[in-house]
């Protein structure tokens, strides 16, 4: 799975984000706004909960059954007149694409917002093999033309604002096509507009469209994308050949299975009753959209968090963001910080889940990035208990590195403290030297980040042990 | 091993000791007839009007008024003077007509929501997507009160569009602006 | 019913009123309230850090030790939290469900005094003004709701003045505050721009290691606004 190559671990990651007042400024702007949208639409459905419990049923029940979903929806997906394609690994699924882009000699092609075929980095592999991706949705395109990374699920330009978007078309757009207008404003209408025109022409030329999917429905083999801008129905209708790449958690049993999902994924995402465009096809129409469609089955680490008894409702995902947006450190930190196109709450678990623990110290500094405070968990639309899974996979760390040479100095400490709280007694001998602790921890490394910026409290006089014993009325 | 074989032998790994799961028993949705649809399309900023059957042709002709437009085959109102897909227009020559006229599959009173299953009067996806407005004719009837009611009556093997609203994006600052790819104006015509 | 103080080691070492205040009170509710000596702590530190078989002592000690209590109280949400929650996670580990038992049986202080005892108007006197921060075990872990704002609501020349933002996490999380500690200060300074905004002389919560976080850095400032746990001001007259 690609990350940021180069980010450091989480902590360091963020001080460099924190120290910047203008992605601090645009983060809450824009995470309070969604928020807010967010519980408006959600406080108007009257049984929400019942929805998300029933959200997450019907995802764990597919999860418990994949093998048998993933082959009915590959016998439907046939039967309709797709080609199905099956990858291990994001090498496999970039390769299919790239051999069918090349079967029709094409040096480009439009593609929907779909954070598989980022994490896959596909764009990168098409590139090295001289064909051009182009991100249509505007966010894309913003971060596309900024030579940037995506930060955000739903909206991967969030770091950015207008004035930063307005100087981004203006110097990039030409390169890329169709120049931004000489008289181009930094007003959202305007920018929306360039965007418009510098896209269509892509769009009305291209033979070849690239999405991902927000659901695989098994018993008829449809796809279904959830979009906005129309950018989507561009990509999914014009061109004469669409390759669909699909993690193979995103299959429900049933159409029926798509009411429930529907409801919970635009109210949690974008904040409203329904997203302006959701587009369905079920392989090949006659006379209507692409007449050759590929879908390209994607693990790619799936099956590491399937096979995680506690991480494995992870995959319930349905890639909403509302746990970012919910996320106080996400909203302080943004989503460069932890290193890959899934940030904030789901990404400190999915990285890890997907890519496994123990040798990467990045991945390994994600289940901390946390301070557990269960907002994310009370927003998610299919109840992820991501909280839990997070302290679950801190236990995954310490455990891959227990019995190394050269032990944390944390692990020391834990170690000490198992032995000082083994027995009241024992603490009570330790509490003794409460006072004498805190004056010289003062001096140890752990604690100077604490005094970095908090005072310590001054030590008491007597622990409560001590009073209950000698000096209780 | 092929792909196929070794992604399954791992999906079947992964979830041999995991617990069976029933599926949910349906959670029922809200109750909302013509009236609350029209409110919830005006929300996203598209036109809604409510007409009877015999006000149609004129509410349509003011609607079109100076505007070319394409009419798929089968609508269910005559409009001679509207281009034809036949034979099928290319999507440059789409791009150079103005508008669309359609009837809906289904419309959805909660979430203001018409679905389009590009049958009869509905056109191929293209038509409803490459001009700059859509006119879309939705039948009293059609309107049911929320999404389990418009998945109960579409069919999966049909390429379904739901549309709630004109193209829309919020990617600069949230800011909501309406009108990127997809249609800048909708027209919704409650009839009956 | 036999009633036990589960104190937390954190109360215990650097904030034993918070401690005192709880016999105070519930001695004057008529609840003879003992403390077993053989606790230490509820595990909670090693288990959000990750360290579970260093956490099974800790849960040991505590199970052992409330083994003869129908109730234990605790003041604080995160440690009973812990146990209702993490327990559990331990005693999986060790194979042990004994590790378990507590669970049913342990209320944050706010609980045991609205569900157990059924009192909102505990007897207490407290002429300030006061803002509460509802910590987020409270909130989201426990789901203690208003029971804490309804004991300060009766507590006799109170005002209580609301706490913009008041749900939003203070930034202590454990080892967070120091594994992440720019974040977690940069969450804690929110919240204490939050709090002097209400013109508040007291900070009120039900968890000591969040105070002690937003104490810290309400020193550091010089600010004036002082922190204390929810038992104490219901503890005063
Ligand atoms: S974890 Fe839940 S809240 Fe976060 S993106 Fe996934 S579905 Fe949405």
């Amino acid at each position: 799975m690609s990350t940021f190559l180069g980010t450091p671990p989480f902590p360091q990651a963020a001080r460099t984000a924190l120290a910047d007042p203008q992605l601090r400024q645009n983060l809450a702007h824009a995470t309070h706004t969604i928020r807010d949208k967010r519980a408006r639409v959600v406080a108007e459905v009257e049984d929400w909960e019942a929805l998300r419990q029933a959200g997450a049923a019907i995802k764990d029940h597919t999860l418990a059954h994949l093998p048998d979903y993933l082959e009915q929806l590959e016998a439907a997906l046939t039967a309709a007149g797709a080609v199905v394609h099956w990858a291990r690994d994001a090498a496999e699924a970039n390769a299919v694409v790239a051999a069918v882009a090349k079967a029709h000699d094409v040096d480009e092609v439009v593609k929907v917002k779909s954070m598989v075929t980022q994490e896959i980095g596909l764009n990168e592999a098409l590139a090295a093999e001289g064909i051009a991706a182009w991100e249509t949705d505007l966010a894309e395109l913003i971060v596309q033309l900024g030579d940037d990374l995506p930060s955000h699920i739903l909206v991967p330009a969030i770091h950015r604002n207008r004035a930063e978007i307005r100087r981004i078309f203006a110097d990039r757009m030409a390169a890329a096509g169709r120049p931004a207008p000489d008289d181009l404003t930094d007003e959202p209408a305007e920018l929306a507009a360039a965007a418009r025109l510098h896209l269509r022409e892509k769009f009305l030329r291209a033979k070849v469209g690239v999405s991902g999917a927000n659901f695989a429905v098994a018993e008829s083999g449809t796809l279904v994308v959830v979009e906005s801008e129309g950018n989507g129905r561009m990509c999914l209708t014009l061109p004469e050949v669409l390759v669909s790449v699909v993690g193979i958690e995103k299959v429900v049993p049933s159409f029926a299975d798509l009411d429930v999902l529907l409801r919970l994924l635009p109210r949690s995402s974008t904040g409203e009753r329904m997203n302006p465009y959701t587009s369905m096809w079920s392989g090949v129409r006659s006379g209507d959209g692409p007449q050759e469609v590929h879908v390209v089955l994607l693990d790619n680490g799936r099956t590491n968090a399937l096979a995680d008894d506690v991480g494995r409702t992870a995959l319930r995902c349905i890639r909403c963001s509302a746990c970012l947006n919910a996320c106080p450190v996400y909203e302080r930190v943004g989503g460069h910080a932890y290193g890959s196109v899934y940030p904030g709450p789901i990404g400190a678990i999915l990285n890890p889940l997907m890519r496994g623990v123990g040798t990467d110290p990045q991945v390994d500094s994600l289940p901390y990035a946390s301070s557990l405070c269960g907002r994310c968990e009370e927003v998610c639309p299919v109840a992820i208990p991501i909280p839990e899974i997070l302290v679950d996979l801190r236990a995954q760390v310490v455990d891959a590195h227990r019995g190394s040479v050269t032990p944390k100095p944390e692990a020391i400490a834990m170690k000490g403290a198992a032995k000082a709280f083994g027995s009241g007694r024992r603490l009570g001998l330790s509490e003794r030297l409460t006072g004498l602790a805190l004056g010289l921890a003062r001096r140890l490394p752990l604690v100077s980040a604490w005094t970095g910026t908090r005072d310590l409290p001054p030590a008491p006089r007597q622990s409560f042990r001590e009073w209950w014993r000698d000096d209780r009325p | 091993m092929t792909a196929r074989e070794e992604v399954l032998a791992r999906v079947r790994a992964a979830v041999r000791d995991a617990a069976s799961v029933e599926r949910p028993t349906p959670v029922p949705g809200a109750a909302g007839g013509v009236e609350l649809f029209c409110e919830r399309v005006a929300d996203y900023r598209a036109v809604v009007e409510q007409c009877t059957a015999d006000e149609l042709p004129a509410r349509v002709a003011a609607a079109l008024s100076g505007l070319t437009y394409v009419v798929p085959d089968g609508l269910w109102l005559d409009l001679p003077d509207g281009v034809r897909d036949e034979p099928t227009l290319s999507a440059a020559e789409l791009d150079g007509i103005d508008a669309v006229v359609t009837a809906a599959a289904v419309g959805i009173a909660e979430t203001g929501t018409i679905v389009l299953d590009h049958g009869p009067g509905q056109g191929r996806r293209a038509l409803t997507l490459v001009p700059d407005h859509h006119l879309c004719l939705v039948r009293a009837d059609q309107v049911v009160p929320d999404v389990p009611d418009a998945v109960a009556r579409l069919d999966p093997s049909r390429p379904l569009t739901w549309i709630s609203g004109p193209s829309a994006t919020s990617d600069i600052e949230l800011t909501r602006v309406e009108g990127v790819h997809g249609p800048r104006h909708l027209h919704v015509v409650v009839v009956g | 019913m036999r009633v036990g103080l589960l104190v937390t080691c954190l109360n215990d070492a650097l904030f034993p009123d918070a401690g005192k205040a709880v016999v105070t009170l519930l001695r004057r509710l008529g609840v003879d309230v003992d403390f077993p000596p053989g606790q230490t702590c509820c595990g909670q530190p090693m288990v959000n850090t990750g360290y579970l078989d260093e956490a099974v002592p800790a849960v040991r000690a505590t199970v052992e030790a409330f083994a003869g209590y129908d109730a234990v109280v605790v003041p604080s949400g995160s440690c009973a939290g812990s146990v209702r929650h993490q327990h559990g996670i331990v005693a999986r580990r060790a194979g042990d469900p004994g590790l378990a038992v507590l669970a049913d049986r342990t209320y944050e202080l706010s609980e045991f005094l609205v569900d157990v005892l059924g009192v909102t108007d505990v007897g207490a006197s407290f002429p300030h003004r006061v803002t509460y921060h509802p910590t987020c075990h409270s909130l989201r872990m426990l789901g203690v709701g208003d029971r804490p704002r309804r004991l300060l609501e009766q507590v006799r020349g109170l005002t209580l003045l609301d706490l913009p933002a008041a749900e939003e996490c203070c930034g202590f999380g454990g080892t967070f505050a120091v594994k992440n500690a720019d974040t977690s200060v940069s969450m804690g300074s929110d919240k204490v721009r939050h709090v002097l905004g209400t013109g508040a002389e007291y900070l009120v919560a039900g968890d000591s290691s969040c105070l002690m976080h937003l104490g810290g850095l309400l020193r550091r400032q010089r600010a004036g606004v002082r922190t204390a746990h929810l038992a104490e001001i219901l503890a005063a007259t």
